[in-house]
Parts: C-alpha cells; sequence; structure tokens
C-alpha cells in the first residue's frame, strides 16, 4: 500500500488514492480500548462495487477496524475517508447521518427489534429517516420474496429461525439503498447451508444494487465470495497478503 | 477415481454400451478431464476377461463397439465390497507445505511472507470453487464443496502455524538428537 504522509484536508480529496477508484480509505488508524491497542496504524482502501473480506485471527482488530471505517468508532489517529470526504474528523452528529444515509449493517447476531413483525424490521432505517410508515413496509415488501422470506411478514424475530432472522437484518441492512453495506461475521452464527444461503442472496442483492461490501469475517468459505481480502494481524493490515495472487 | 469400480458401478443400473459410459462417468466424475474412449473399452475388455462383466453380440451399425456391456454377478459382488469400504482417510501430511516453513525458518528466510502467500493462492482458488458453486448445478456445487472444505482445512493448519512461527523456529534451530539405539 502506498504511504503518504501528508493529509489533504484542504484540497477535500483522500491523500492516497483516486477517488474514481476508492469509495473507503484508511490511512494509518489508531484506535485503543483503555490501554489496550486495538489498530497500530492500519490502512486500508476499499474500491467502489467491490466485496472486501477483511480477515484475521480473533483480537486482531478486524472489527474494530470496520467500525472505524463505519463511522462508528472515532480512530484515535490517522484519517478516514468516505467518497471524498474525510470522516473521522465529523462530529458525532455527523457521522450518525452518514451512517444513516450512506450506510447498511449486518452482524452476527441479526440484532432485529424483538417488539417489531419482520417486515417493521425490514422498514426501520426507512422508519428512522423519515420516510412514512406505509411507504416505507411498501419498500420493505419486495425483500421477502428477493431473500426467500415469503409470508413471514408478519412474524417476530422470536418466531423466525436463525437463518430467517438474518436473512431479516440482510434485507434491513439494504432496503434504504446504501452506498457500502458493513457485514461483521454475517453467518457466524449459522450452520454452513444456512451461511452459505445468506451469503449467496448477500452477493445477489449487492452485486445487483452494485453496493460495496465490507465483509469481516474469520472463515474463508465465507470470505470466498469476496472479490479480495485483507487481513488483519496485530492491529495492522497485512499488505503482503492482500489481494489477489499475481495482481 | 477408481475406473474400474466406476464403471462396474455404472453397468450395475443396467447394461450400456461403451459411449454410454463415457457420456455418464464424464458427466458425474470427469469434471474437467473426460475418459478417453480407448480408456474405456481398454478397461471393459480387462472387465470381461476377469469375469466382471459380459459383452453381448455386436450389433449392426457402424462405430468402433457396438457392444453392449451387462455386470455379471462376480461383478456386482466386487462392486458391492468397493461400495461398502470406507475410503482410507488420507493423512493430507502437507508435506511439502511443512517442508517450505521448516526450510524457510532453518535457513532464516522469513517463512511469515510464504505462508502469507499460499492463504492468498489458497483463498484464490477458493473463490474459483465458490464462483463454480454459484453458476454451476448440484453435482458442481457438491465437488466444489470438497474442495472449499480440504483448502478450508490447508488455511487452518497455515493459521495456526503462521502462529507458532516462533516457537518452531526455535525447534528447527536446535541440532538434532543423534539416532540411538534399532538397527541400520
Amino acid at each position: 500500500m502506498t504511504e503518504h504522509t501528508t493529509a489533504a484536508g484542504a484540497a477535500g480529496r483522500s491523500p492516497v488514492l483516486d477517488p474514481a477508484d476508492c469509495l473507503i480509505e484508511a490511512h494509518r488508524v489508531v484506535r485503543s480500548f483503555g490501554q489496550t491497542p486495538a489498530l497500530r496504524g492500519a490502512s486500508v482502501s476499499v474500491n467502489a462495487g467491490e466485496i472486501l473480506a477483511v480477515m484475521g485471527p480473533s483480537g486482531s482488530g478486524k472489527s474494530t477496524l470496520l467500525h472505524c471505517l463505519a463511522g462508528i468508532l472515532a480512530p484515535d489517529a490517522g484519517e478516514i475517508w468516505f467518497d471524498g470526504r474525510r470522516i473521522d474528523t465529523m462530529g458525532e452528529a455527523e457521522r450518525s447521518a452518514l451512517r444513516r444515509d450512506q450506510f447498511g449493517f449486518v452482524f452476527q447476531f441479526g440484532q432485529l427489534v424483538p417488539e417489531l413483525t419482520a417486515e417493521e424490521n425490514i422498514a426501520l432505517p426507512l422508519l428512522l429517516a423519515g420516510v412514512r410508515r406505509t411507504a416505507a413496509l411498501e419498500r420493505a415488501r419486495p425483500w421477502f420474496g428477493r431473500l426467500g422470506l415469503d409470508g413471514l411478514e408478519l412474524r417476530r424475530s422470536g418466531e423466525l429461525s436463525g437463518g430467517q432472522a438474518q436473512r431479516v437484518a440482510l434485507a434491513r441492512g439494504l432496503v434504504a439503498g446504501p452506498r457500502v453495506l458493513f457485514a461483521d461475521e454475517p453467518t457466524g452464527s449459522l450452520d454452513s447451508l444456512a451461511g452459505e444461503l445468506v451469503m449467496n442472496l448477500l452477493t445477489a442483492a449487492v452485486r445487483d444494487l452494485g453496493t460495496t461490501v465490507v465483509l469481516v469475517t474469520h472463515e474463508p468459505r465465507v470470505a470466498a465470495y469476496a472479490d479480495r481480502e485483507v487481513i488483519v494481524r496485530d492491529g495492522t493490515v497485512n499488505t503482503l497478503a492482500a489481494g489477489r495472487v499475481g495482481s | 477415481m477408481n475406473v474400474p469400480l466406476t464403471l462396474l458401478g455404472l453397468l450395475e443400473r443396467e447394461p450400456s454400451h461403451g459411449y454410454e459410459l463415457k457420456r455418464d462417468y464424464d458427466a458425474y466424475f470427469g469434471r474437467g478431464k473426460p475418459l478417453p474412449f480407448g480408456q474405456v473399452y481398454a478397461t471393459l475388455g480387462r472387465l470381461a476377461r476377469d469375469g466382471m462383466v459380459e459383452a453381448g453380440e455386436a450389433e449392426p451399425g457402424a462405430g468402433p463397439d457396438r457392444k453392449r456391456y451387462a455386470i455379471t454377478e462376480a461383478g456386482a459382488t466386487e462392486f458391492e465390497t468397493w461400495l461398502a469400504e470406507p475410503v482410507i482417510p488420507e493423512p493430507h501430511l502437507q508435506t511439502v507445505l511443512f517442508a517450505k516453513v521448516v526450510l524457510a525458518l532453518m535457513l532464516g528466510r522469513q517463512a511469515g511472507q510464504y505462508l502469507d502467500a499460499q492463504r492468498a493462492a489458497h483463498l484464490q482458488r477458493m473463490r474459483e470453487l465458490t464462483e463454480l458453486k454459484q453458476n454451476g448445478a448440484l453435482v458442481d456445487a457438491l465437488l466444489a464443496d470438497h474442495g472449499l472444505f480440504h483448502l478450508e482445512a490447508d488455511l487452518r493448519w497455515i493459521d495456526m502455524t503462521a502462529a507458532r512461527l516462533d516457537a518452531l523456529a526455535q525447534v528447527v534451530s536446535r541440532p538434532v538428537p543423534e539416532i540411538t539405539g534399532g538397527s541400520r
């Protein structure tokens, strides 16, 4: 990965890569939790439209990297750019708006709201963005057919299998048409077949929509759905292992 | 792939011509490595010689072989015995990967870099097999799965080894103890 030492805030452009290719870029990101360093100068770029797998051992910092790239965590040092905008210096309100308007999320345990039905869970990002309930549910409905969830619209999360709940979570992550989907171990709680179904549906949907994906996983079989992988080790991105062999 | 026993298994369904056997073999088991016609007929000839199959009368028509082959009782027994036997689990001791890592450490090279390159190569192959799974028939998907699970096992070994490189470097830097006892 190319190294640059100068910030380019004045120019309003990413300091490292051509924004035409690069949608997200982290540059020498440092983040600690108390005295424990999680990221020690991690640099990574994500190209528009690609699925990037972020791999690494437990505790290597891969989830922290995802949270920094997604504007959930602010880094202690370093720069993070999204589509030409520097997000690590944004205030919480601005980052929150960015997450709501541009990003979608899927986590290991669907984290559906148990009081809501499946269709309300899918519509939730739209409702939070101010879309009226009828319109939001209308936009949620096509996702049931798309993800093989027909007939489950009115079920609550406790009435769904793990695989069904995760597909609802996937639909919720994509319903608002995000530029980037951040998926943190999206199949981690599923058996092989259910996980495979989620990954097949995820990749088909994001290819169709042109969504960029940052996919954190420790499972090679899941990473194999990505276009490219980077390995996080001891809080840094192992660039030697990144990318395709021969490229 | 055991070609004679696989052909016997195909004949267990129904008597077949050589070209039918080749067609079905290639569809299910060939996977980029079709069975040459010559090998089909040579194998059927050996199976007939050993009493495992019987060749019917030549049927009228053009072509090199118009015979229909049927499995014999001895052939069916042979096939059933083979089918019932568990496949010997291969040790897959990763001898090449292991040798490269040990030699790299012995010679003071960057074994971690070698493992990183190997990991990337494995993941690239896994991407290809995943694409095959997504675009292929169920038979292709099952074969791809077989490859994917084996590659995943390799990757686990690579990760475990990468995490133990420092300890392994200490082990291989020590002189190997003299072999004592035993006959030469």
